[in-house]
């Protein structure tokens, strides 16, 4: 089973004649997604990567059913992107733009509150449902049908996360990058509460990183809530306070945020909470026996 | 992005806020002069991107220009130690110069980003001059708090909310709405991360003043600023973080011994963190992109190498759909243009590793070759040891 995207996705890539959005078309066609609609504004009626164009969201709606968008437009312009997929009535939008200003964003969750738009990201690598979706920038090929749920705030340690899991055998269920800004628009908890009802997802992979409180918040929800085994591994416990160590959301400010914190949460809710990001897959494949 | 005391006295003003009479000198003389105009007596404060500066002398009254002048003389240049600023301290090579004010309450006032929330917060708090995270720490509830809707903006009610839990009174409370209001519009006209005004003052006579003030701001909304774009201060910054911002790397130096160059935000803290589980030190905090070009890699290489206390390099590149092959040559090139000597240690994973491998090992450099993350951690912490 899996979360948010399967085999019957369509999906609208916004932004899609841009580098990236022609890179990551063709990547997630060649996986099996159904990229359906492209749109950029100005080049509606073309065709592009074998897929048709749109000037709006609204159109590529109407005209393809598409019903995930994925977007791939500059930071300037993003945050109007995700408003015009919400307008459209996309039931989910993946953003994967870095370097969106965060005053953009604390409008878009404003705006977006009470709507049936979900939105993960933005900064982050996508969502993937091995076998069936990919909606994001993340290698295909690293993943595999399975019963492991994956979420993580970063991309190229999910990755990593997703290959050691492979070295032992085990396939995912979905894996959810959630994004590394301070304003995203799944959280952790909200993906925990995704995951727990879905009846294929075995054990739980939690890939957290230092700034702000969002795996606390992830560690109240375990403790009561979740059934199956959860692993996490939290990036940042040799970072210096006050620095944003790359993602705009990672930062120990004013003295919180550390590791060590998020670390003693995660524990305490009965999470097996790892040391190294080396025993990611081992740690996962003890727990499933 | 960081700037100065005066400079977000000069942005609050703009947006309303009473600030102390004052300007900014780069020269004793120069101080001397605003000394001048302010009628003598004046306050002398060191302007360096860290807090805590009266503790390291670097906020002093002046009697007269003269005194004035002996202190600002005394100030540019020094190097200023603060709890803040590390044990190696801040040179100083501005000072600023103000009227000083007859101060019958001190109060806390500073709107940051509420990350649950999703919103900005203002925080308030009746004892001002103070850390505020210290407050937090030990009485929390001292500290009020009151959410601005991005879509309202700060509401009067809410600014009075604030003022009566501070204990103001009649014509102060009068007094601090607007201000109030105005400290969030300056928060969100320039895109701010932190607007602080600690202390906020009430002088002997009723005003409402800010006589201390720190902004920061969103680097990602700075596009849209050119006019606080300008107002960056490189003196401030480690020169290497500098060099590499200019090449778009992300970069931050510690103060171990293992060189990192990683692809990602999150594996680059992981990389650190194992480094420091097997028994080493990083050296510093690298995101090559996720692209990892070759441009970008000799970047990369140039301000590691460049620093002093680094003795072995840790290349943790997880490609994903790049391709290994086409990233070690890439790496090949880069290490032979910047001319590295000291030990690497390649962890690289992608497509066609294989050939990735064979290109590094026949290129007569001195990369030593790791299978996962942790192998690759060992084997560099060992070679930054034996050195």
């Amino acid at each position: 089973m899996s979360i948010l995207v399967d085999e019957k996705s369509r999906v609208v890539v916004q932004g899609i004649t841009g580098r990236e959005g022609t890179f990551h078309t063709r990547q997630c066609r060649e996986y099996g997604t159904k990229v359906v609609a492209g749109v950029t504004p100005g080049r509606g009626g073309i065709v592009h990567e074998g897929v048709p164009v749109f000037n709006t969201v609204k159109e590529a709606v109407e005209h393809e059913a598409a019903e995930v968008s994925l977007i791939f437009v500059p930071p300037a312009s993003a945050a109007d992107a995700i408003l015009e997929a919400a307008d459209a009535g996309i039931r989910l939008v993946v953003c994967i733009t870095e370097g969106i200003p965060v005053s953009d964003m604390v409008r878009v969750r404003a705006a977006l509150r009470g709507r049936p738009t979900r939105l993960v990201g933005p900064n982050c690598p996508g969502i993937i449902s091995p076998g069936k979706c990919k909606v994001g920038i993340m290698p295909g090929y690293i993943h595999r049908p399975g019963a492991v749920g994956v979420v993580s705030r970063s991309g190229t340690l999910t990755y990593e996360a997703v290959a050691q899991l492979g070295r032992h055998g085990l396939g995912q269920s979905t894996c959810i990058g959630i994004g590394g800004d301070p304003i995203i628009g799944t959280t952790f908890l909200d993906a925990l509460r995704l995951f727990r009802e879905d009846g294929g997802t075995r054990a739980l992979v939690m890939i957290g990183e230092i700034g702000g409180g969002a795996e606390e918040e992830a560690a109240r929800y375990a403790a009561k809530e979740m059934r199956i085994p959860l692993v996490a591994f939290v990036a940042g416990q040799t970072a210096p306070p006050g620095k944003r160590m790359g993602h705009a959301g990672a930062i120990i400010a004013g003295g919180h945020g550390t590791a060590a914190e998020k670390m003693a949460a995660l524990s305490q809710a009965g999470v097996h909470v790892l040391k190294s990001p080396a025993e990611i897959g081992g740690a996962v494949k003890r727990l499933l026996g | 992005m960081k700037i100065h005391e005066y400079q977000a006295k000069q942005i609050l003003a703009r947006h309303g806020v009473a600030v102390p009479r004052g300007e900014v000198a780069f020269s004793s003389k120069e101080a001397a002069s605003i000394a001048g105009r302010l009628g003598g007596r004046c306050v002398v404060k060191a302007q360096i991107h860290a807090g805590g500066r009266g503790k390291g002398g670097g906020v002093r009254i002046a009697a007269d220009v003269e005194e004035a002048e002996a202190v600002a003389r005394q100030m540019i240049g020094m190097t200023l130690v603060t709890p803040q600023t590390g044990p190696q301290g801040k040179k100083v090579r501005r000072v600023l110069v103000e009227e000083t004010l007859e101060i019958a309450r001190e109060i806390y006032l500073g709107i940051t980003l509420d990350r649950a929330r999703g919103v900005p917060v203002v925080m308030a708090c009746a004892e001002g001059g103070v850390e505020i995270e210290e407050v937090a720490r030990r009485d929390p509830a001292a500290i009020v708090i009151e959410p601005i809707e991005p879509l309202l903006g700060l509401r009067p009610f809410q600014a009075r909310k604030l003022a009566f839990a501070l204990g103001l009174q009649g014509e102060a409370v009068v007094r601090a709405t607007p201000l109030m209001q105005s400290l969030a519009r300056a928060y969100e006209d320039t895109d701010a991360s932190l607007a602080e005004v600690n202390p906020l003052v009430l002088t002997r006579s009723g005003a409402l003043v800010a006589l201390d003030a720190k902004m920061t701001f969103d680097d990602n909304a700075l596009f849209r600023h050119p006019e606080i774009r300008e107002l960056r201060d490189k003196d401030e910054e480690d020169p290497l973080e500098v060099e590499a911002s200019a090449h778009a790397l992300n970069y931050i130096k510690l103060q171990g011994s293992v060189g990192c160059m990683v692809n990602g935000a999150g594996l680059a803290m992981a990389t650190m963190d194992l480094i420091k589980l097997v028994g080493g030190e990083p050296a510093n905090f690298l995101d090559v992109g996720g692209g990892a070009t070759s441009e970008q890699v000799a970047q990369a290489f140039r301000i590691l190498v460049s620093d002093a206390n680094v003795k072995a390099l840790f290349i943790n590149i997880f490609g994903g759909i790049l391709r290994v092959d086409v990233l070690a040559k890439g790496l090949v090139e880069a290490a032979r243009q910047v001319n590295v000597k000291m030990p690497m240690v390649a962890r690289l994973e992608g497509t066609n590793v294989e050939e990735g491998r064979r290109i590094l090992r026949e290129a007569g450099l001195s990369f030593t070759l790791a299978e996962g993350m942790l192998e690759g951690a060992e084997k560099v912490v060992a070679l930054a040891g034996a050195r």
